[in-house]
């Protein structure tokens, strides 16, 4: 050992020099060491309850309001059941940026009616510009490949053509959600972005059987904001329905049911399984609308449990007689 | 004494120590068994695996804050770890001794001159390093867009630093410099922007696979234990058995066979750890070195130096590992352990150039995310990927597991084992259940593995939180996984044959596995016509089934139209007739020429899911022999919300 650095070429500067830097590597491995020293290990987080909510689309002015007109044009149907809602312009106002909700769950072609029809895409989209609407959203989380879903039903095109933005459900427009008092939807991804920047949102489905539960019809037409592995909701179908219904409250809803599936929904396929039934129904009540489709499909509300959930929820009236709905034929 | 004497001494010390953790890593209640023995010190000790779980978690777990103790005597007084304690180390050494031992001087002093492959494990180590920083890089990466201050802050200390270097030089030249700078503040916020929105996890932790002291641990735990297991010496109550350790023993036996290739084949040109060492005594106060530049040129200091680090001329102290060999082996006492840099000039740093630093830092960086796009994190996952109770969500489980296999050793039912490549390369050698290996399934009550997990990857559970007790019983006990009835393959459900050993076994209470009755009527061939019958016997017209075959106590017999007649339990029967329990006799006794049907009763298992915890006791016990017709899957494991079976009631 050598007691003095100086006399074997190493001088006090080079010296201190390296005990500088020794001193000051080790100082910091030991700051970094303690300060990022955890003694209990990782718990497991629990799931921070997500306050996010989507906001109140529906228009408190107008109340409950329901149009039921019959007719073979769903154009003609549609604007006439508006009309007699005092209009468009009742419900988009200036400068409004509109969300469409459309069912585009498959991939398959307009005809079959497993989706929302091009027709009242394009005059939907047409009737908001036109009220002076700033931007139309057309949006789904299908169950087929979305791309596929939006251009094999039509509905790219005929939303786009008219003016409209379609938006697919990329992963990052979804954030998990808590619906207030739901049982359901707690911290679960929801196709939640394209809300935060809209001022309306109106719900276009077709009207449909459906094996599960019963109809698919205006609210469960919410499912196609579910993100995740949704499916597992499928074990309670009718509380998810109306949780789905408490979470949305749009200004305004459109069930098509010009031609509606009568059978192997809620996919059809054939078109066989369709029925000419004729009828628009446009209404701020997403419950009466529903229990409206019911008997469309000659189901009793019995059969449809989600509507009598809905309506004890609050969120609207299943006995659609009370709205004193506007009933037309062209 | 000797300082060469102490080392070995030391080495020993720690190698004998090293084994004794090993063997006491055993559940028992014996004093050599698991009785708060520090097993997991040598781990600790490791500052690599400190080091890479603090990049890829930003946590130091634990007692793996002893990895500082380790570095801060490195810096004093050089890779001292290599040399004195490393237990693999000492293998090495010594089979490299045994290999050399009756080489030349010439032959000797050639083995351990410097190779430039030397470098190969820094690449390693930067490699490795990188694939743990990654998330934190591309996190820091992002501020721009998550933390404007800090990215702020950033921005002035660079420019600062930038400045006062610049100001250190003589000729600065102002306009580089804020062009250096404005191309380096560009590219980060065009990189910012382009992970925007990244949600990909790419934390991973690899460290394992080479660091020395893991690989030690794995070999010995499930490769050289084991094969004692099956000697006189075992000391498990039979040998324990670990699938898929091929590739362990076979890396294990190659690093320690090089060494007849080369001393310390492994130290020198693997070990990523070493490596790590090789840099931190770039500062060391205390350094080998000869006293004089002048010597004759014997190479004497060189005929066993472990490092291979060129005392003789130019030592590399990175590469140095202090065995001291050198300085008694020098005839002219010119080798010396002191502050003073060698006479003959010394080498710090490692050879290592930028294009070789950029390479592994490329390949590190690119790994984990190419490995991930395979989606195995993702909807990809694998279900045969049963983890550990307390193991966490994969991706945080995967930026923590060392590999170590601590967790396979101490299982008391040795249920866990290194998993191969079910859980995607990444996961290679981390733990995953297999319960047809092992004494039992995953023991109901028992959190050895997380309790002993150096890193935390399996969470260190209480009994209350696995079982769901106290103040976890809102959130129920912790699930790894579901079983599954397989129908085609199960005895009473495919095979009409009585079983249920796996509800018998099945630990939860309530049972997660419940039964249905059923009877199922048994072909017997031809039909069975009565010939003569009283209250408790029946003789048949023909022959029905064998002398007793109907006596296990799970037959009973009803007379056709089963309407109206109730189900007799048969006690015993021969070839032309039955008796009925004595219980209930036939008041009417059936008519001759009336028709009887032969019943077995089967209790049918099926899974509760919502009470399955996927222990796999049922799984380990089901007496089909080979793929057993209960089975456990990760589906519904608590660790993941997004493999979740049942929606909650």
């Amino acid at each position: 050992m050598n007691p003095d650095p100086n006399s074997s070429g190493l001088n006090r500067r080079q010296f201190l020099d390296r005990l500088a830097k020794a001193g000051i590597s080790i100082t910091a491995a030991c700051a970094a060491g303690f300060w990022f020293h955890d003694s209990k290990g990782p718990t497991l987080s629990k799931n921070d309850q997500s306050n996010l909510i989507l906001p109140d689309f529906s228009i408190h002015a107008l109340g409950q309001k329901m149009s039921i007109v019959r007719g073979e044009d769903r154009v003609a149907t549609l604007r006439m059941a508006l009309k007699s809602l005092g209009g468009i312009e009742a419900f988009i106002k200036k400068g409004d940026r509109v969300l469409l909700k459309v069912n585009a769950a498959f991939a398959s072609p307009a005809m079959l009616s497993a989706t929302t029809h091009p027709a009242i895409i394009t005059e939907m989209t047409q009737l908001c510009l036109r009220a002076g609407a700033a931007s139309v959203l057309v949006t789904d989380n299908p169950i087929n490949d979305p791309a596929s879903c939006f251009s094999l039903t039509g509905i790219a095109d005929a939303a786009r053509s008219a003016g409209a933005r379609v938006l697919l459900p990329r992963n990052d427009l979804f954030s998990p959600m808590t619906v207030k008092d739901a049982k359901l939807i707690r911290n679960w991804p929801v196709l939640y972005k394209p809300f935060t920047d809209i001022t309306k949102v109106i719900g276009m489905a077709p009207l449909k059987d459906h094996h599960r539960s019963g109809a698919s019809m205006i609210m469960k037409n919410w499912y196609g904001l579910l993100g995740g592995r949704r499916n597992i909701f499928h074990q309670d179908i009718h509380n998810i329905i109306m949780e789905l219904a408490m979470m949305v409250k749009p200004s305004l809803v459109i069930l098509d049911a010009t031609t509606s599936m009568m059978t192997n929904g809620p996919t059809g396929g054939s078109l066989s399984d369709l029925k000419n039934t004729n009828t628009m129904i446009v209404s701020t009540d997403q419950v009466a609308v529903d229990a409206f489709g019911a008997s469309l499909l000659g189901k009793s509300l019995d059969e449809l449990p989600f509507i009598g959930k809905a309506e004890a929820a609050g969120i609207g009236t299943a006995d659609y007689h009370k709205l004193n709905p506007v009933m037309a034929s062209i | 004494m000797n300082i060469v004497t102490t080392r070995r001494i030391c080495q020993g010390f720690f190698f004998v120590l090293f084994l004794w953790f090993c063997a006491v890593t055993t559940l028992g209640d014996q004093w050599w068994q698991l009785r708060g023995w520090p097993v997991n010190w040598m781990i600790q000790l490791d500052p690599l695996v400190g080091l890479a779980t603090l990049l890829s978690t930003r946590t130091v777990y634990d007692g793996l804050l002893w990895g500082l103790a380790t570095i801060v005597f490195t810096i004093i007084l050089g890779r001292f770890f290599c040399g004195w304690i490393c237990p693999f180390g000492s293998i090495h050494q010594f089979v490299g001794f045994l290999a050399k031992r009756k080489k030349s001087m010439a032959e000797k002093i050639k083995l351990n001159r410097y190779h430039p492959g030397q470098s190969i494990k820094y690449w390693i180590l930067i490699f490795l390093l990188t694939v743990s920083v990654l998330e934190l890089a591309i996190d820091s990466i992002r501020l721009p867009e998550t933390n404007r201050l800090l990215f702020g802050i950033l921005v002035l200390v660079i420019l600062t630093w930038m400045i006062l270097n610049a100001v250190r030089q003589t000729r600065a030249n102002p306009k580089k410099i804020g062009f250096v700078f404005l191309i380096f503040i560009s590219v980060w916020l065009l990189l910012s922007t382009l992970f925007n929105g990244y949600q990909t996890s790419v934390a991973s932790l690899q460290i394992g696979l080479l660091d020395p002291i893991p690989l030690v641990y794995r070999s010995i735990n499930l490769v050289i234990l084991p094969l004692l297991d099956r000697t006189a010496v075992s000391i498990s109550t039979n040998p324990r058995a670990y699938d898929g350790t091929w590739l362990i023993a076979a890396i294990f036996l190659s690093a320690v066979l090089l060494n007849l290739a080369v001393p310390r084949f492994y130290c020198r040109f693997i070990c990523p750890t070493g490596a790590m060492f090789g840099i931190l005594s770039r500062f060391a106060i205390w350094r080998m070195g000869k006293t004089k530049n002048e010597c004759i040129d014997c190479h004497l200091c060189e005929k066993n130096c472990e490092g291979a680090c060129s005392p003789t001329s130019q030592i590399r102290i990175n590469e140095c590992i202090l065995c001291m060999n050198c300085l008694s082996e020098c005839r002219h006492n010119l080798m010396t352990y002191q502050i003073a840099p060698s006479a003959s000039g010394e080498i710090l740093a490692p050879d290592l150039s930028r294009r070789q630093f950029l390479a592994s830092a490329v390949s590190g960086a690119a790994a984990i995310p190419m490995l991930r796009v395979s989606g195995h994190l993702g909807g990809n996952w694998e279900p045969a990927l049963v983890r550990p109770p307390g193991a966490l969500p994969e991706k945080a489980f995967l930026s923590r597991c060392i590999k170590c296999g601590q967790c396979m050793r101490i299982c008391p039912t040795n249920v866990i084992h290194p998993a191969g490549l079910q859980g995607g390369l990444e996961g290679l050698w981390t733990p995953v259940l297999n319960f047809r290996i092992g004494t039992s399934g995953c023991q109901f009550n028992c959190i050895a593995c997380g309790n002993l997990c150096p890193t935390a990857a399996i969470r260190p559970i209480s009994i209350d939180e696995r079982l769901g007790r106290n103040r976890y019983a809102d959130q129920g006990p912790i699930k790894i996984g579901t079983a599954f009835v397989d129908r085609g393959r199960c005895l009473p459900w495919a095979m009409d044959r009585p079983c249920i050993v796996c509800q018998e076994n099945c630990p939860v209470s309530p049972k997660a596995i419940r039964t249905r009755k059923v009877f199922n009527t048994i072909d017997t061939g031809s039909k069975l016509i009565v010939a003569k019958a009283d209250a408790l016997y029946i003789e048949f017209q023909g022959t029905g089934p064998g002398m007793n075959q109907l006596a296990t106590g799970d037959y009973f017999t009803v007379v056709l139209p089963s309407t109206g007649h109730r189900r007799r339990r048969i006690v015993s029967n021969w070839e032309r007739g039955l008796r009925v329990a004595d219980g209930l006799p036939f008041e009417l006794p059936p008519l001759p020429g009336s028709r009887i049907e032969i019943q077995i009763r089967l209790q049918q298992p099926y899974v509760d899911p919502e009470h399955c915890i996927g222990c796999g006791v049922c799984e380990h016990e089901c007496p089909v022999p080979g793929k057993r017709a209960i089975r456990v899957t990760a589906d519904n494991e608590s660790r993941t919300p997004e493999h979740a079976l049942l929606l909650k009631r």
